[in-house]
């Protein structure tokens, strides 16, 4: 048992290190900069989604007056795909962005999450609420940022979670309500976004320079672009999946 | 002169208690298939506790991961029941010391529980803990057999034939089948592909067939043996077909947002089942080590007499 213990101590990850903080301060001079904007297409013919079968728990059911449907491919009328991650992967000079005071939120409500994707900086607090009449548990699947599995009773105190390494997509899973699922992309910058209703992403405030895009969806995977952003320009880049 | 020690007595209240030990822990399997199956493996984040209280409420995945524990905590108390019954009133040393074995393993198989629990279900903690699972319930059902009076009455011994030895081999069926489950287990819990299990499949199908047939076809004379051998065959023989339906229902639900019914009693069967191969092949070889002694070296031409 006693080697057995020893061996779990090995092998449990250590915490990821805050490698940003001995980078100097990120300035971007506002005069100069510009705009990153684009929209993530959807070519092909858009799978159906599943409806959720929430019996196992008539508390979640009764929450939705008609039954709620996966939200793994949802394309938007205008042929784009929603829930889509875009951030500036690569080009940024290394520095040490501050992250918004105001925490990101992730909340429980009708046994499904909300937001289904989203973004945060390294250090920006998350928090998470439980607005449903059930227990939660909620269980971030990291791989580089300490993954953890905490319980959520209904209606209970906010938790408050932060990420301190860079790490984009992992999923943010429930076992109580295993349909329950979102990703969550952890950024360095401020520089990313999710694609809404419209399909489209607008990067502001980013200093000019030439950057790699990236678009990562959690079915379809990872698609990255080139882009040169002049002095307070506006640079567009679309990407298009496919089913 | 020498004296023979007394024959062990029958004791059948021992004997259903044991019974019971094993079908317990068959459901346990059961429940645990389950847990993994419905994704319930975190749903329940705190151990040895439940939501920090002992009945938590039974809602969602909470429903499988507790009430998993719960029938754990159950065969846990039967093993200590079993023990102290086997101190009590069986003689038998080596029995006994079955009897702490069992308890130590389900102790650890308890604690395995929880650590995959808290370390959030390391593959290769979640498999020991599967592995351990099929490992215990063999060895209820070896208990369930030492104590029966059909073991009492004793060996009806046969000569092994040299031309098709089956002392060996018989062991060698359990080994290939912890194997089979050993990456059942591992590919379930995401470690390795199920490409290694279904590869393995024909293997420990193939050295079933083969232990299976050597004693129908050359020590079915002893009923115990044949008997053994054609119920190995036949669970051997469901398992394959719950291995392929478990399959297909798995390519047949990949984009599923939530495990599917189908998927789900298919795979749990699938586990149960193999509890079950395993401890056949375990009984089997069990009986082989007993009713076919090993030769005696200089003793080749004179054969004792068979019994059935």
């Amino acid at each position: 048992m006693a080697a057995l213990l020893l061996l779990v101590a090995c092998g449990s990850k250590q915490p990821a290190p805050d490698t940003s903080a001995s980078l100097p301060p990120a300035q971007v001079d506002p005069a100069t900069a510009g705009t990153i904007t684009g929209k993530v297409l959807f070519d092909g013919k858009a799978p159906p989604m599943p409806e959720i079968d929430m019996s196992s728990n008539p508390n979640c059911e009764r929450q939705h007056k008609k039954p709620q449907k996966a939200e793994v491919v949802e394309v938007n009328s205008n042929k784009t795909l929603r829930n889509v991650f875009v951030w500036i992967k690569d080009g940024l000079p290394k520095a040490r962005w501050t992250p918004p005071a105001q925490p990101a939120t992730l909340d429980q409500r009708g046994c499904v999450y909300e937001p289904h994707v989203l973004g945060i900086m390294e250090g920006q607090q998350l928090e998470i609420l439980n607005d449903d009449p059930v227990n939660h548990n909620v269980h971030a699947e990291s791989q580089i940022n300490p993954a953890w599995n905490e319980s959520q009773a209904p209606r209970a105190e906010h938790k408050f979670k932060t990420f301190n390494s860079e790490e984009v997509l992992f999923p943010v899973t429930c076992s109580v309500h295993p349909w329950m699922r979102s990703y969550i992309g952890v950024s360095p910058h401020p520089f990313f976004a999710v694609t809404g209703d419209d399909g489209s992403f607008t990067l502001k405030g980013v200093p000019p320079g030439t950057y790699t895009v990236e678009a990562v969806h959690e079915k379809f995977g990872r698609k990255q672009g080139k882009l040169t952003l002049a002095p307070s320009g506006t640079a567009t880049l679309d990407f298009t999946y496919g089913s | 002169m020498a004296v023979s020690a007394p024959s062990p007595a029958y004791h059948p209240g021992l004997h259903r208690w044991s019974i019971l030990l094993a079908f317990c822990t068959l459901l346990l399997v059961v429940a645990g298939g389950l847990v993994t199956s419905r994704d319930a493996g975190l749903s329940v984040p705190d151990w040895p506790l439940s939501y920090g209280k002992l009945m938590p409420p039974m809602e969602g995945g909470i429903l499988y991961e507790h009430g998993h524990r719960m029938v754990a905590t159950t065969v846990g108390l039967f093993t200590i029941v079993s023990l102290i019954w086997l101190v009590r009133v069986d003689h038998r040393k080596w029995l006994r010391i079955v009897g702490v074995v069992a308890l130590l393993a389900v102790i650890a198989q308890g604690v395995l529980g929880g650590m995959t629990v808290l370390f959030l279900l390391p593959w290769w903690i979640s498999t020991s803990h599967a592995c351990l699972a099929q490992l215990f319930f063999s060895m209820t059902v070896a208990m369930a057999l030492f104590t029966s009076n059909w073991w009492l009455r004793g060996p009806r011994q046969i000569d092994e034939d040299d031309r098709y030895p089956i002392r060996f081999l018989s062991l060698l069926a359990p080994v290939f089948v912890l194997t089979q489950l050993a990456l059942g287990a591992a590919a379930r819990h995401k470690a390795i592909g199920s490409i290694y299990h279904i590869s393995w499949s024909p293997v420990v199908t193939g050295m079933i067939l083969w232990v299976s047939l050597r004693i129908l076809l050359h020590y079915s004379e002893n009923k115990e043996l044949r008997l053994a051998s054609m119920m190995l065959l036949a669970i051997t023989f469901c398992q394959v077909f719950l291995g392929i339906a478990a399959f297909m229902s798995r390519i047949a639900y990949a984009d599923a947002v939530q495990p599917m019914p189908v998927m789900v009693t298919f795979t749990v069967l699938h586990v149960a089942v193999g509890a079950l191969t395993m401890a056949a092949s375990v009984a089997l070889a069990i009986l082989v080590r007993r009713n076919v002694p090993a030769a005696a070296p200089d003793f080749v031409a004179g054969r004792a007499p068979v019994v059935s």
